[in-house]
Formats: C-alpha cells, sequence, structure tokens
C-alpha cells in the first residue's frame, strides 16, 4: 500500500529492534538495560515533541503535560482496577489523547508566541493538580505502592528483562508510526504550514485544524512515553509533569537535530547518557548541561544529525 | 470563465483603498492594471481572492456573486493568484512544493493513512513543472532558487491548483530588463496554453503596451480610465496622472 520507502523504515525499525533485543542475550548489562528502558520513554516524548516544533513550527513548552499524564493515569488505572495492562495502557493514551485535544482546541489558534506560553501555563495548571490532590495522586511523594506487575503475553514486566524487551518494542512501533505520520500527507501539510501558513491556507489547508490534529497526536504519543516512564519507576511523581521536564524534550530535540526524524532519539540518548556520567563525577549537572547546549547552540548552531546531514547531505535521512 | 467587479469598496481606516471600482474581464482576456503606488492594485487582488473582507459591491464570477466565500472556497471556484514577494515553501524542493499543492488541491491535505505524495500528485506536479519550465531545478531547495525562479514557482504553485481566473501580482518585479520579458512571455504562453481569464499588475509600460488586451488604470482606489494599450497611451488624464511622470522614471 505504501511502495519503498515505507518497506525501507519498517525494514531498519525491524533491525534496530532485533540489535536491542539481542543485547541482553549476549550480555547482561543492568545499567543498559535500565538506560535503554528511559531512553525508550523519552524517546517517544522527545519526538512526538518534534511533531510540533520542527515539523510544524510550533513550540510547546507545555509537552511534559501529557507526558505526566500518561503516566498518572497508567499508574492509577492499574492501582485502582484489575483491568490488564494493555488496557491500561491503551486507556492512559486514549485519556492524553482526549486532554490533547481540549486544551489544543484552547491554544492551537494562538500566535506562535502565546502559543508557547499558554502551553506553559497549562502545563503548570496541571502540576499544581497533581500536587494538591493528595488524596487521588499522593500529591508531591508521587504515586506510591507500585504499579501491579501483572503478567502480559508470558511477559512479567517485574523482571528488568522483560520490561526492558516490553519498552523497546513499544518505542520502536511508536517511533515508526510518528515516522509514517511524518511522511504522510498530513506531515506533509504541516511542513507547509511552518513554511508559509498563508500559502498554504491558500491552497485550502485549514490551519487550525492540522494544528490541532497535530497536538493531539503528539500529546497521545507523549502519554504512550510516559507510560513506559511509570512502568519504570513503578507508578507516577509530579517531577514527571513538571515543566523542567518538558525542557528536557525541548533540549532533546535542540541537541539531537530538529529536522531529522532520529534527531530527538538521539538527542534524548545524549541527555541520558550525559546524566548518568556527569552525575557520577559531580553534583553540578545543571551547568555542564548548560555548557554543551550552548556549544551546540554556538558551535554546531544545529542539532547533531541535521549538522551531519549538512556535511553529508546525501546520506541520513 | 467571466470575472466582474461591481462597486468594490474598501476602507482601511479612514482612507478608502478601493472605492466605487466596476470593471469586467472578459473570459480568456489577457489584461493589464497600472496605476502609481498606493493606487489600491494589491488590495484590489486581495479582494477578489479573498484575502480581505469587502466593505460593499459585488466579486461576480461566471455571474455567481463569491463575496461572502473564504479565500479556499474561491480558490476552488477557480480563483488562483501569485503574490507579489514570491510565495512558495523556501524549506522544500521545488517538485514537493507542487506535489504539496496538488494534494492540498485533491483534499488530501490531511491524509494520515499513506505515504505522500499520494497516487497521480507527482504526475500534475511534474506536469505543471513542464509547463513552466521549472523541471530542471525539481529537486533543489526554493529558498536557493534566483528570485525569477521562485517567482515562477510562486505562479506553478497557483497553476496547480487549476485555476479559470489566474491574478498576477507583478510577475516580474525585482527582475533585469531582459528577465522581464522572459517572464512575460512565459506567462503569455501559459495564458494561451490554458484559455485563463489573466489579470496582471505591472508597472513597465513597454510590457503592458506590447502583452495586455485591455488595460486597466487604477489611481487612489478608482478607476481612472480602461481600454486598449493604444487608447490607454493616449488617454490624457492617464498621461497627467500616470504615465507623464512614473513611466519614464522606471
Amino acid at each position: 500500500m505504501k511502495g519503498r520507502p515505507a518497506l525501507r523504515d519498517s525494514a531498519i525499525a525491524a533491525a534496530a529492534l532485533i540489535v536491542v533485543l539481542a543485547i541482553p542475550l549476549v550480555h547482561r548489562s543492568p545499567a543498559f538495560e535500565d538506560f535503554v528502558i528511559r531512553l525508550s520513554a523519552m524517546a517517544l516524548f522527545a519526538t512526538s515533541l518534534n511533531l510540533l516544533v520542527g515539523n510544524t513550527g510550533m513550540v510547546s513548552f507545555g509537552h511534559g503535560m501529557f507526558y505526566g499524564l500518561g503516566a498518572y493515569a497508567f499508574a492509577l488505572t492499574m492501582q485502582m482496577t484489575d483491568l490488564p495492562l494493555p488496557v491500561a495502557a491503551v486507556l492512559a493514551v486514549l485519556v492524553t489523547t482526549l486532554a490533547a485535544l481540549c486544551v489544543g482546541a484552547i491554544c492551537v489558534r494562538l500566535s506562535t508566541d502565546y502559543f508557547a506560553f499558554i502551553t506553559l501555563a497549562f502545563q503548570m495548571l496541571f502540576y499544581s493538580v497533581v500536587i494538591s490532590w493528595q488524596s487521588l495522586t499522593g500529591g508531591d511523594q508521587g504515586l506510591r505502592g507500585g504499579i501491579p506487575r501483572r503478567q502480559i503475553f508470558g511477559f512479567e514486566l517485574g523482571s528488568q528483562l522483560h520490561l526492558y524487551q516490553f519498552c523497546a518494542v513499544v518505542a520502536v512501533l511508536g517511533l515508526l508510526a510518528l515516522r509514517h505520520i511524518s511522511a504522510s500527507p498530513f506531515g506533509q501539510t504541516l511542513r507547509m504550514i511552518r513554511d508559509n501558513e498563508n500559502r498554504a491556507s491558500f491552497l485550502g489547508v485549514v490551519l487550525w485544524r492540522a494544528r490541532l490534529w497535530a497536538f493531539t497526536i503528539a500529546g497521545a504519543f507523549a502519554g504512550l512515553g510516559g507510560v513506559l516512564a511509570a512502568l519504570f519507576v513503578s507508578g507516577a511523581y509530579p517531577e514527571l509533569a513538571d515543566w523542567p521536564n518538558s525542557g528536557q524534550a525541548i533540549f532533546a530535540v535542540m541537541l539531537g537535530g530538529i529536522n531529522s526524524f532520529l534527531g530527538p532519539v538521539l538527542g534524548a540518548a545524549i541527555l541520558l547518557a550525559l546524566n548518568d556520567v556527569v552525575t557520577r563525577f559531580t553534583e553540578y549537572y545543571g551547568l555542564v548541561l548548560g555548557i554543551v547546549i550552548l556549544a551546540f547552540a554556538l558551535g554546531f548552531r544545529r542539532g547533531v544529525l541535521d549538522f551531519f546531514r549538512l556535511v553529508w547531505p546525501r546520506g541520513l535521512r | 470563465m467571466k470575472l466582474e467587479i461591481r462597486n468594490l469598496t474598501k476602507a482601511f481606516g479612514g482612507v478608502r483603498a478601493i472605492d466605487d471600482v466596476s470593471l469586467d474581464f472578459a473570459s480568456g482576456s489577457l489584461s493589464a492594471v497600472i496605476g502609481p503606488n498606493g493606487a489600491g492594485k494589491s488590495t484590489f487582488f486581495n479582494l477578489i481572492s479573498g484575502a480581505f473582507p469587502v466593505d460593499a459591491g459585488q466579486v461576480l464570477l461566471d455571474e455567481k456573486d463569491v463575496c461572502r466565500l473564504s479565500k479556499t472556497e474561491r480558490m476552488r471556484l477557480g480563483i488562483g493568484r501569485a503574490f507579489q514577494v514570491a510565495s512558495c515553501f523556501p524549506t522544500m524542493t521545488v517538485a514537493d512544493n507542487l506535489m504539496a499543492a496538488v494534494t492540498a488541491h485533491v483534499g488530501q491535505w490531511g491524509n494520515l493513512a499513506r505515504r505522500f505524495p499520494p497516487p497521480g500528485v507527482r504526475e500534475r506536479a511534474g506536469e505543471v513543472m513542464e509547463l513552466v519550465g521549472l523541471t530542471h531545478v525539481a529537486n533543489v531547495e526554493a529558498a536557493i532558487l534566483s528570485h525569477g525562479d521562485q517567482k515562477l514557482l510562486d505562479i506553478a504553485i497557483a497553476l496547480a491548483l487549476e485555476p479559470k481566473v489566474l491574478l498576477l501580482d507583478e510577475p516580474t518585479a525585482g527582475m533585469g530588463p531582459e528577465e522581464r520579458w522572459r517572464m512575460i512571455e512565459r506567462v503569455r504562453g501559459l495564458w494561451e496554453q490554458r484559455k485563463l481569464t489573466l489579470v496582471f499588475i505591472e508597472h513597465d509600460m513597454d510590457i503592458v503596451f506590447q502583452v495586455a488586451n485591455t488595460v486597466r488604470v487604477l489611481c487612489y482606489g478608482r478607476v481612472l480610465a480602461e481600454g486598449t494599450p493604444g487608447e490607454i497611451r493616449n488617454n490624457q488624464a492617464v498621461i497627467d496622472a500616470y504615465l507623464g511622470t512614473e513611466a519614464h522614471a522606471a
């Protein structure tokens, strides 16, 4: 139905998945497996944000809200009901999608500056609700008590290896879906809006509708990332929904490359690796991160993958 | 397709940019709109294409009043336009620009279920590229095209929507004398091939008098004169208001 580029993307995804799944068979490293689990959540989070920032030119400072909401919705559903894990995950993503649709309906008609501000305001509002609604969310302590690790399809997510495999599969499938959206006619429409919204509207594109779809889809995939994050921490914490977390996603997008599909994934990996390495040597993590971001902003003037695409134009896509 | 303007009026603040203008553009005609800077020429196009709402009057497309329709609906009925400052999608290649335009035109811009471009779109974009002569730069990013090619791409995007009436706002703006003639010959070629009702704004009087069938002169939002190039050239009011001064300076 989709011709060769789609096949190529699926092949790349399958190859990447096989490699990731094969590594623990050769060598078990808890630190590496942790890293991949966290990366799978962060990669979905950052790549979904890039659908807005890179593809559409909508800079949202409140994307962490949907990441946090996905985590809370999933953890709460698992704790309060006996639903199987996949059902709870789907429910959590649906809740996030609906929330993104509502928030987006208010935000997407605003001009760029006000759009950025109001998304941030919504996130702060959501964060306050999480903090103050103690009886439901556990307030600033977060949702504790863990997530019941029910078996799914023979997977026992209490085991780190199974969690690793589960997260890798979900992340790769999620990224493949995002890739497909970005390469669809709709994805091209988002690029038209980014480049020249006036001309796009003359061509018949209904700007607010396209933006609202993009916002909702991005929110849904951030929610999926949040589900993986909740599985990793076995609960949900307000930090997941706080605005510095949105900043992390923006950093990931900027570090990896805004115009390359896999840029945000690489950026997320760089951020997490930095975090793991730097915190081992110094407590001034923020200082080191700041220097790295300055180096990218002033030196490369673009993210890593975008930089390499400029150097080897026919190479990475 | 016949385009008739009836008593069109538009004011910005207290200034009447277009003041009770009535003009007919016969089906298949090639007309120039001229006038000094600030005469309301671009506003006139903006009102016809639906970029601004009108204060009063009618825009009739084959006798149908389109004044209450959005710019998108007017585009669907066959009004296409290119802009004074070339308006395209700078980070996309020429081919992608046109394929995106065709995709939007066939109502597929929200399609999530398949890969870009949808079937048939590549071929139609290719035809348009061929028509305006941009095939040799198909894979070049629009941002790094020459100024003239960007103007052509803008016109090509308008053509991708299969307009019946095409409004070109200064197709030769910012070009050297030779490039201007090449451009206007292309435009005339398009008009002949596609049997368009074509209206263009132009400052170069040599081009206007040689290319256009009819000429309309706007001045301070009003119609100062209309007629064949020969009639306009000898119209005393036009000479006083416009030709006598600015044409030679330009």
